[in-house]
């Protein structure tokens, strides 16, 4: 499928960045012209995967963040989310909702949820110590 | 400011404002006004009032469900005021209206 545009950020692991990176690829996306609401999922998406590189991947220190997103030729939107982090060990445990590493009880455990409800579709891939990488697409409904 | 807290103490109600953007990044320094608030006034109602919340993902959630837990231990209720549509969406991918009375206040400000 024909790529029409692209565009890539890097950016540090830190927290302050999660904001600007959703709304980054939100005015990214924008281009679709998609409805307001599944600008919102996509915002909420990338927050979630942003969030996770920042919690998990780096829990001690500041790495490296890197962003593509895509718009092809049929419409669809994809936003590959990547780190050079810890890794996850078990990829399917961590997909489950509820799932938490978090001890002190304020993180939901809910990310990939709200990743793979929020667009049609997720993928990741992790490797121990070498970093993950989630890619997430979204067909963005036509207004009429 | 991301949090405004209304005490009302012949009601023992404590009402949080919310507004903003609710993310990890400030979730926290969210939660501590809150829970300060609780600690100074022992509600039996916490009414957290979306309102003015411009986006939430699943840190919003755990800030909830960490209040939830918490006004549980003092035998009290939560009740979610004005969230946005797409507030409420993420809230019920996370089952949080099973937990809390999620609502509209007739008036902005007014406590169920």
């Amino acid at each position: 499928m024909k790529v029409l545009n692209e565009m890539k950020i890097t950016f540090p692991s830190k927290s302050v960045n999660e904001g600007y990176a959703r709304l980054a690829v939100a005015a990214f996306a924008s281009q679709l012209d998609p409805p307001v609401d599944e600008l919102a999922d996509v915002k909420t998406a990338v927050s979630e995967a942003v969030t996770n590189c920042i919690v998990h991947a780096y829990p001690d220190k500041v790495g490296k963040i890197e962003i593509c997103a895509r718009i092809f030729e049929n419409g669809e939107f994809y936003v590959k989310v990547k780190d050079y982090g810890c890794g996850i060990e078990d990829v399917k445990k961590a997909m489950e909702p509820l799932f938490t590493t978090c001890k002190n009880g304020e993180r939901a455990g809910l990310g990939f949820a709200v990743m793979e409800s929020f667009m049609d579709k997720l993928s990741v891939r992790s490797k121990v110590g070498r970093g993950t990488c989630v890619v997430m697409r979204k067909k963005f409904s036509q207004r009429g | 400011m991301p949090v405004r807290i209304v005490e009302n103490k012949e009601n023992k109600t404590v009402t949080a404002f919310l507004s903003g953007e609710i993310d990890h990044h400030g979730a926290k320094k969210m939660r501590e006004e809150i829970d300060r608030a609780i600690d100074e006034n022992l509600p039996s109602l916490l009414v957290l009032d979306f309102g003015e919340v411009s986006f939430m993902d699943s840190s919003g959630i755990g800030l909830v469900m960490g209040r939830y837990k918490k006004m549980r231990d003092l035998d009290g209720r939560v009740f979610v005021q004005n969230p946005s549509m797409h507030i409420k969406k993420v809230m019920r991918l996370a089952g949080l209206d099973k937990l809390a009375g999620i609502g509209d206040s007739s008036r902005k400000g007014v406590q169920p």
